[in-house]
């Protein structure tokens, strides 16, 4: 039982991280655009984050909670959004191939995290921003304290909530808005939405942008939260970059499958650390290596199962990929 | 009823125009490796406060320094090379595939598993003969699942092969804690015994990758630009009605072409174990996979032109190791300056296709 707790406590923290990189990229395909810079995104949107904080932190006289939360909030959507315009720009006016220029985003965005962590480490293999950590990893006072069922739903840091909220309001704004029904006419066909009067630059830029600012959040949460607030050089956010990409891809485009399809993969992320404790049993090393690759394996399953099925509404946006040229016939 | 209107033009429009000279194609991307550069060496200044000029001489001698650093330089090349030249058959048909990586890996850890297990039962030609033909299979295997699919069911190959990557990557790492036991890590393959290795020429083992890679690089060339399949190729890439009507079996295309990309993959893999590294793990690929993506579009899939880009990124990884170890600062710099280089090359294609009209100030009639 107590294995099967701490199992959970660790796979929310997991599912958070790529649970913010899957709703931002929802928003930027349900546009057309497929960004494949989702882990440059986050990295610039974590390092940035944490960079505000520690500078803060280490320079104003008496460092305070509030301003510290939200200075690194803020520096982590601009940047994230920053790298967004980067990859709008190429493909949304200057048509640029979209898998190449994601890649090159995700090259670069790596490239600047880990180079520009360096002058924060100074010589060190890791450093702290320990202030911020203490606020984002702030749980809920007294419900946490409620034994297992506290631990399983009270324990976590506010943005591991603020992630649910987001998933249904982007719910909403999909199926109940104007402008969500307005962005997804954008992402199926944009010449028919041009047609019909939709700005299709203008909903492809606010959707990558903005799409960008929510996917960096996660790395965000990834460093100042689940890694306990320390920066180190990694190639560990990549890889949950594309744990996200592949989380779009299992939830077919809706927010709500987002939410649970997160922690889904959380839990098989760790299943190779929990699983033989709750059993009682050990295994050897490789068993671990072959159980890590259950997220991706159940995404391509579920989505050639999906294709099979050809239901309407469980296929990507019929346009993805594609750039946008009124005069093209 | 005439009436003078205004008609409301916008600023700047965009045209399509017709396909651009070699002449204006050059000049654009020479502009644009040129204006990289300038924002490059803005951004080192900017950051570490050293001469640009000085940083680009250090970047020099890393690749042209002395004879053996430069067939460094071109063993990563025709590593790198290798792959793109696998991915442009599958891209110019217009099929995404992002899982070179994993097809690599699939490739080299074939290779290595012959290596170990079949390496003292062999004789040297039939162990290299049959590394080599592991190889190739395993890397098509890889590569023809996704295309099976989209074939068959159309599901979307970008996101298919890219999750096959980690499936690969999974595999080798579970095949590496296997192959080293109780050892803490692998270390180089049969390494008493050099069963399976590249023998050296010229004193070194990669020379064969090189010249494998190079007559890779010729016939891919003659293969798209003047067989039968290429010319398939071509037309399914274009229009895949087109291609129905004039009766190319879609289908057969795909899955054919697929197993061609996967297997010279797998077949870089078998470069890669056999003559750079004699050993196995997850980085083996060490992102070529994803980078020769980059190449391979850039080069519109001329492999001509993706020897000369891959001998620039090659050229710049280089340089930018050079310069962390020469200034004290970490590899990251060689992404960050790739990146900028890769964003205004991908960026000056638009002036090759598109050009903007600017308004003019006259009042038409009606």
């Amino acid at each position: 039982m107590q294995a099967i707790i701490a199992w959970i406590m660790r796979a929310v923290p997991f599912g958070t991280i790529i649970m913010y990189g899957a709703m931002g990229e929802t928003v930027t395909e349900k546009s057309g655009n497929l960004n494949l810079g989702v882990p440059g995104i986050m990295y610039l949107g974590g390092f940035a984050g944490f960079a505000s904080a520690f500078i803060y932190e280490n320079n104003a006289k008496n460092p305070n909670g509030f301003v510290c939360l939200i200075l690194s909030l803020v520096c982590c959507i601009l940047a994230s959004m920053l790298g967004g315009l980067i990859y709008g720009f190429l493909t949304i006016s200057l048509r640029a191939n979209q898998n190449v220029t994601g890649l090159a985003l995700t090259t670069f965005g790596m490239g600047v995290a880990n180079f520009f962590g360096l002058f924060l480490l100074q010589g060190k293999s890791y450093t702290a921003a320990p202030l911020a950590n203490s606020i984002y990893s702030a749980k809920i006072p007294g419900l946490s304290g409620l034994g297992a069922f506290g631990n399983i739903f009270f324990s976590y840091g506010f943005l591991a909530y603020l992630a649910i909220v987001v998933a249904v309001i982007l719910h909403r704004f999909f199926n109940k808005t104007r402008t969500g029904l307005k962005l997804r006419a954008v992402g199926e066909n944009p010449a028919t939405a041009d047609a019909s009067g939709v700005n299709v630059t203008k909903y492809k830029y606010l959707a990558t942008c903005v799409g960008a600012g929510i996917s960096g959040i996660g790395g965000l949460y990834y460093v100042l939260d689940y890694n306990n607030g320390i920066w180190a050089t990694t190639g560990q956010i990549e890889a949950l970059g594309w744990l996200a990409l592949a989380l779009v891809i299992f939830a077919t485009w809706k927010p709500l499958n987002i939410i649970w399809g997160a922690y889904l993969f959380g839990v098989l992320y760790w299943l190779y650390q929990y699983l033989p404790s709750v059993l009682g049993i050990t295994t050897a090393v490789y068993v671990s290596d072959l159980i890590s690759m259950l997220p991706y394996g159940v995404t391509s399953i579920v989505r050639i199962i999906t294709r099979m099925k050809k239901k309407r509404e469980n296929q990507p946006p019929a346009s993805l990929g594609l750039a946008y040229f009124r005069e093209e016939r | 009823m005439s009436k003078e209107n205004t008609i409301k033009e916008p600023l700047v429009r965009i045209v399509k125009k017709d396909a651009s000279s070699t002449k204006r194609a050059i000049l654009v991307r020479a502009v644009a490796v040129i204006l990289a550069l300038v924002v490059d060496a803005v951004f080192i200044f900017a950051v570490t406060g050293i001469n640009p000029f000085g940083v680009y001489g250090v970047m020099f001698k890393a690749t042209f320094g002395n004879k053996l650093r430069f067939s460094w330089a071109m063993r990563d090349l025709v590593t790198l090379l290798c792959v793109g030249i696998a991915l442009a058959p599958a891209f110019k048909m217009r099929f995404w595939n992002i899982g070179a990586e994993g097809q690599v890996l699939m490739g080299g850890l074939a290779t290595a598993l012959v290596m170990v297990h079949l390496g003292p039962a062999l004789p040297t030609p039939l162990l290299l003969l049959v590394m080599f033909l592991a190889s190739a299979v395993a890397g098509a295997i890889w590569g023809v699942i996704p295309a099976f699919f989209k074939a068959r069911w159309g599901t979307n190959e970008t996101l298919f092969t890219l999750m096959m990557n980690y499936v690969a990557i999974q595999i080798v790492s579970a095949a590496v804690n296997i192959l080293r036991g109780k050892a803490s890590s692998l270390g180089k393959l049969n390494i008493g015994t050099e069963y399976g290795w590249f023998p050296k020429l010229f004193g070194q083992r990669y020379y064969i990758n090189i010249i494998i890679v190079v007559i890779l690089t010729v016939v891919m060339y003659f293969y798209l630009k003047y067989s039968k399949h290429g010319y398939e190729i071509a037309v399914v890439g274009a229009s895949e009605n087109t291609a129905r009507y004039t009766g190319i079996s879609v289908r057969t295309v795909i899955i054919r072409t697929m197993i061609l990309s996967g297997a010279i993959c797998g077949l870089c893999g078998f470069l890669i174990v056999g003559g750079r590294d004699q050993t196995i793990s997850a980085n083996t690929a060490g992102g070529n996979g994803f980078t020769a993506i980059i190449v391979a579009w850039l080069a519109k899939f001329n492999t001509f032109y993706m020897a000369l880009i891959s001998f620039l990124l090659i050229f710049l990884q280089k340089g930018a190791g050079e310069i962390a170890s020469t200034y004290a600062l970490n590899d990251f710099a060689a992404d960050v300056i790739t990146g900028v280089i890769l964003f205004f090359i991908l960026g000056s294609e638009f002036f090759l296709n598109y050009k903007l009209i600017f308004r003019k100030n006259v009042k038409e009639v009606e």
